[in-house]
């Protein structure tokens, strides 16, 4: 299990992860979505003890992941494939990971086996290695020590579409076997194939999170009034759930109905009131990207239609 | 199914803390392995004793009759070795950043104080273990130059000598280790290394030309200038003072700092 409780690290005055909490359930697969950028490798660092939060606690197991006495036989950790020295050859990096958790030898064949690199491959110098098979070493890395909870950072980079088919067959067996798996993607599709739950990051914050079924199935209503704020609250305090969308529009479980009417007894004249669609998560997730791009924002705001200020 | 709800009381932690710690002895180990197992440093260290060989049939073949005591042919072979293992060391460190296997590295282990400990604790038997073997081939080209030239073997480096020479490898490979823990990216740390090695003590002299204070008190600052001191087959107290002030202000004070930058720098 991973707790993530309230973590915020900054980088001067700007805010990489902002007041993030979210937990990852044993015998489930986490995703963790976001744009690049978004703060998702920095929270796993400060997860996997390589960044100090400004703020905040994340635990693995219970513990700090630094108060782990031998980090590699409990959790297995992959933040980047191509953060392996080029110079050695892959089964010596494996060798190496071996030895410091104080593993027999076989483990290292047995792993080489497993990840499906072929004695050949694991001669040769990880330089010349593909990204795929780098993907390849660094999971075999993570598994090594037969951890209980796995945290991945863009495990699936790289990989082919056969890659990514025995990336994900391998982390359900590894779920399904009671274990934990964090993993992190900017790809939608590809947390939707994946993801028991997903967590969704923008700009530092969570925008998102919940059961990946639910969050796609987009029940409930969709509704917008100036004051996105002022709706959420009065939502909320009737006793339904209300969250405000980084367009301004408030998604709720309130009917359609219902929803109209709480906003009409709050005061609040409502601009839009449907049906939230199929796509929600896949819009939220590209209305997250799009004020990344910043050269296009201008050109946006004046294609609104009338009378529809954010 | 809806989202997970689990009973704190059924999924608590489990007692990973009590696993026992990686011992010191398995990072030293690994931190050793790493010296020897990339194409670039099994080089470096094979260079040392290559070099020396050379240095040694050199001086063999074609020194004085006065160069080939066993004295004199040590101090003298020791020269690659003082260039060479200092480079290893800067290599060891930086290298995992330039390569970011420090990733992996204190994934692993995220006391990262015990990484460097073993990472230093590597390179002093490394050192130990080289100027052995640069004492074994002097002693093989003394007894060769003695038989060739067909005169008496000399066998004239006191034990007191002999340990500051290994003391003056351990004080060099020691400042290469500083500066890859300082600067942590394999080239800059490099020219950073040569240029000590080479600037400064053609600077210092040039001062101490001009500057008459410098000359009667840059040892006690200038390392490479006291350093020599510990070589030299005679040494005061006086200059172990020397050689004790400049290498706290070029090795114990600036190790102190830049490792308390690496325990608290972000790994990325």
């Amino acid at each position: 299990m991973i707790r993530i409780d309230s973590l915020t690290k900054r980088y001067g005055t700007f805010a990489a992860v902002d007041d993030v909490s979210f937990t990852a359930f044993p015998g489930r697969v986490t995703g963790f979505l976001g744009p690049n950028g978004a703060g998702k490798s920095t929270t796993l660092r400060a997860l996997t003890g390589l960044a100090t939060p400004t703020a905040g606690r994340a635990t693995v197991l219970g513990h700090r992941y630094q108060d782990l006495p031998n980090p590699g036989l409990d959790v297995g950790v992959l933040l980047d494939a191509s953060a392996l020295h080029g110079g050695r050859t892959g089964r010596e990096t494996l060798v190496l990971s071996q030895r410091t958790m104080g593993l027999p030898p076989i483990r290292v064949d047995e792993m080489l086996d497993l990840v499906g690199l072929t004695w050949a491959e694991g001669k040769r110098r990880v330089r010349d290695y593909s990204l795929g098979m780098r993907q390849r070493l660094g999971i075999a890395t993570a598994l090594m020590g037969d951890p209980k909870v796995l945290v991945l950072d863009e495990p699936a980079n790289g990989l082919d579409p056969a890659g990514i088919r025995w990336m994900r067959d391998l982390l359900r067996g590894f779920a399904d076997d009671g274990g934990t798996v964090l993993l992190s993607s900017h790809l939608l599709s590809e947390i939707e194939m994946i993801a028991d739950d997903i967590i969704m990051i923008g700009r530092g914050r969570i925008v998102a999170s919940g059961a990946t079924h639910e969050l796609l199935a987009g029940v409930g209503t969709l509704v917008r009034s100036d004051d996105g704020t002022l709706l959420v609250d009065a939502l909320t305090s009737a006793g339904f759930q209300a969250t405000r969308r980084p367009d301004g529009a408030v998604a709720t479980d309130a009917d359609l109905e219902t929803a109209g009417q709480v906003a009409f007894r709050a005061g609040l004249p409502v601009t839009e009131l449907r049906s939230a669609d199929g796509h929600g998560l896949e819009d939220m997730f590209l209305e997250l990207t799009a004020p990344d791009q910043r050269e296009e924002a201008p050109s946006r705001r004046t294609s609104l239609p009338n009378g529809v200020a954010a | 199914m809806s989202a997970p709800v689990l009973d704190p009381t059924v999924v608590g932690p489990r007692a990973t803390t009590a696993r026992p710690r990686i011992p010191m002895t398995r990072l030293v180990d690994v931190e050793f392995r790493k010296l020897v197992d990339t194409r670039s440093s099994r080089w470096l260290l094979a260079a040392v004793p290559l070099l020396t060989l050379v240095v040694v049939t050199g001086v063999t073949l074609w020194g004085s009759d006065e160069e080939v005591t066993f004295g004199m042919h040590t101090t003298t072979n020791m020269m690659p070795m003082e260039l060479l293992l200092p480079l290893v060391a800067v290599l060891s460190v930086a290298g995992e950043w330039s390569q970011r296997s420090a990733l992996t590295t204190f994934a692993l282990v995220p006391r990262r104080g015990r990484v460097l400990s073993a990472k230093a604790a590597a390179l002093l038997v490394a050192t130990l273990a080289a100027t052995a073997t640069v004492l074994a081939l002097s002693a093989i080209g003394t007894v060769v130059a003695a038989q060739v030239r067909g005169i008496g073997t000399v066998w004239d480096l006191p034990l007191e000598l002999a340990l500051r020479l290994a003391l003056a490898n351990v004080v060099a490979v020691a400042f290469g280790f500083l500066v890859g823990v300082a600067i942590r990216s394999t080239a800059p740390a490099m020219v950073a290394y040569l240029a000590f090695m080479f600037v400064v003590p053609i600077l210092s002299s040039m001062v101490a030309g001009m500057w008459s204070w410098w000359a009667e008190n840059g040892p006690w600052i200038d390392l490479s200038w006291s350093t020599a001191f510990v070589t030299a087959p005679e040494i005061t107290g006086e200059q172990w003072a020397q050689v004790g002030t400049s290498t706290l202000i070029w090795i114990v004070v600036p190790l102190a700092l830049a490792t308390r930058r690496v325990l608290r720098t972000e790994i990325r």
